[in-house]
């Protein structure tokens, strides 16, 4: 398999967070009943005209600003004409000769290695609606609510080398796209698929016939279904068949891809600029204004969280994977203050995250606050609480006992003995009950210096530092 | 440039209409007289000057994001040839 070279491209469409649809005021509220939310625009009643939703432009705009791409002064509507029920007009409105967005790119990161993927094009788009193949006396139902729902359709150049890299660049997408606000991402929902263009070739020859693997709508389909298909098409080619240019669908049962019946001129989608609809004009001041509400993205929130709290390069990339995620640890450093950071990283990724995970909730909806955790990062930093109190203190607040971490340490005596002439006393008990394991210490048995700190600690119900009991009972020894 | 009787059909075809032979012949004959005149207006010279996608040089007025239509589905699939359980109803589509 080794002589084979993979070619991946992806085409995301992404569905627009906007409250009504692209060109007509209908909403685009998920779950409502069949063909509630589909207005004369949207099934296409004769003498109806598209009226453009101004918030899908700002979610390109948006989008175009976080990949650095251009925006067009002004992009063209064009209709791409195909039959199918569940498209009423006969044609779907997109963009085809000049996009809203074009160029730019996002950077991935496989294991340690990092890669730059480059966008082509990132156009305007009407959803369609939904066919419903179950039985209805031998017919198809026809839910129109989908259809008029902007997509923002954002295609790569053939980049990607492996199934991997697909997927890393579908999860930063993914990531992005959610983190400016332009798309929730539910993936279930169908508001984030991917459709994927793989082909192979032998390295320095030209690029291979592609398939299209068809709206992938989980990060885990799309690694099988680019999987089978690369092992597919180098069989095909080694026992000297030719691949043909195809249109397929992935089978999650059975893990395997296959040609959709390829109708004939379906490719033949006469593109033409909407008579109804005027160029989309986007002025230098509109872009500024947008760029002024856009958030700090999260690769560049990864450098600051790097050189202003000293993280590693992966914590920082672990806190921005949301913004929820990237704004608690902020507000727990803020009530922490700048010093503890890194201590604040390690329980928001440590101790707060495995919790999330046990009880599948959200970070933005935790009940520990960040400034309740910034009390325990407090308490460890002022040798209060040693990691083993701090945690007992950690499930304490999590359980919704005391109002804060002090209140827990005090109703509950936690607090780390810290008083010298308090552990030597106690070092001096322990060493007076304990001779024998003294005097293979002095004859050399390290071992049993770890016993007398375990008997010191055991003898401070574990609220001394041991790191104190170290060093002082070294000294006594010594 | 100009098409053949079988660049007709196949037009026909994409667009979902059906035409005999004789609507074949005259309508390649009409669309040859329409070609015609494109042929006529793109030997114009407009070399520099940049390409309309639209007749009249406006851009798009813009619709604020609120959603306004009221639910109309009963009055709609009064209409419509067959409804159930609130979709329309089609002859059988196989992918």
């Amino acid at each position: 398999m080794n002589q084979w070279e993979v070619v991946i491209g992806l085409e995301t469409h992404a569905q627009l967070r906007t409250q009504s649809k692209i060109f007509s005021g209908a909403s685009t509220a998920f779950g409502a009943e069949p063909n509630r939310q589909a207005c004369a625009v949207d099934i296409a009643l004769p003498g109806v005209l598209p009226v453009f939703n101004r918030e899908a432009a700002v979610c390109a705009i948006k989008f175009g600003l976080a990949v650095g791409a251009a925006i067009a002064p002004r992009s063209i509507f064009a209709r791409k004409n195909y039959f199918y029920p569940d498209l009423p007009k006969g044609y779907q409105i997109s963009q085809f000769e000049i996009p809203v967005v074009s160029g730019g790119g996002l950077t991935i990161r496989v294991g340690e290695a990092e890669k730059h993927v480059n966008l082509t094009r990132a156009h305007l788009e009407e959803d369609a609606g939904k066919s419903l193949h179950e039985d209805f006396h031998g017919k198809t139902g026809i839910d129109l609510n989908r259809a008029g729902t902007p997509l923002l359709e954002i295609v790569t150049e053939p980049d990607m080398r492996s199934s991997a890299e697909a997927v890393a660049y579908a999860k930063t997408l993914h990531a992005l796209v959610t983190w400016i606000g332009i798309c929730d991402g539910n993936m279930q929902e169908g508001s984030f698929r991917c459709d994927a263009n793989v082909s192979v070739r032998k390295p320095g020859d030209p690029l291979g016939t592609r398939r299209e693997i068809k709206n992938l709508n989980s990060f885990r389909f799309l690694q099988q279904a680019i999987d089978y298909e690369i092992h597919w098409q180098i069989n095909e080619i080694e026992e000297g068949r030719k691949i043909q240019q195809a249109t397929v669908l992935f089978d999650p049962d059975t893990g395997e891809t296959r040609a959709m019946r390829s109708k004939e001129d379906a490719h033949d989608y006469r593109y033409f600029p909407d008579p109804d609809l005027l160029p989309l004009e986007i002025t230098p001041a509109w872009i500024e204004a947008v760029k002024a509400e856009l958030p700090e993205l999260p690769q560049a929130m990864q450098a600051r969280f790097v050189t202003d709290y000293g993280l590693s390069a992966y914590d920082a990339a672990t806190l921005t994977a949301t913004r929820e995620t990237a704004k608690y640890f902020e507000d727990c450093v803020a009530a922490a203050s700048r010093e503890n950071a890194k201590t604040c990283a390690n329980w928001i990724m440590g101790e707060l995250s495995a919790r999330l995970n046990r009880d599948g909730l959200d970070i933005a909806a935790v009940p520990l606050t960040p400034t309740l955790l910034a009390g325990i990062v407090r308490r460890i930093a002022d040798n209060t609480l040693s990691n083993k109190l701090a945690k007992e203190v950690f499930e304490a607040l999590w359980a919704g006992e005391g109002k804060d971490a002090d209140a827990v340490i005090e109703a509950r005596g936690l607090k780390q003995i810290s008083d010298s002439a308090a552990i030597e006393a106690l070092i001096d008990e322990v060493l007076a009950a304990n001779p024998k394991s003294v005097e293979e210490f002095r004859s050399g048995k390290d071992k049993a210096f770890n016993a007398l700190v375990g008997q010191v600690m055991k003898a401070t119900k574990g609220k001394a530092n041991p790191q104190q009991v170290n060093d002082l009972l070294r000294q006594k020894l010594g | 440039m100009s098409l053949t009787l079988d660049d007709v059909r196949r037009i026909a075809r994409l667009a979902r209409l059906e035409i005999s032979a004789a609507e074949a012949d005259k309508t390649r004959d009409q669309l040859n007289g329409i070609l015609s005149f494109i042929e006529q207006l793109q030997s114009v010279d407009t070399t520099g000057i940049e390409p309309m996608a639209h007749a009249v040089d406006v851009v798009q007025r813009l619709r604020p994001d609120v959603a306004t239509e009221p639910d109309r589905r009963e009055t709609f699939q009064a209409v419509a040839p067959e409804t159930e359980a609130g979709l329309y109803l089609v002859p059988r589509v196989v992918e």
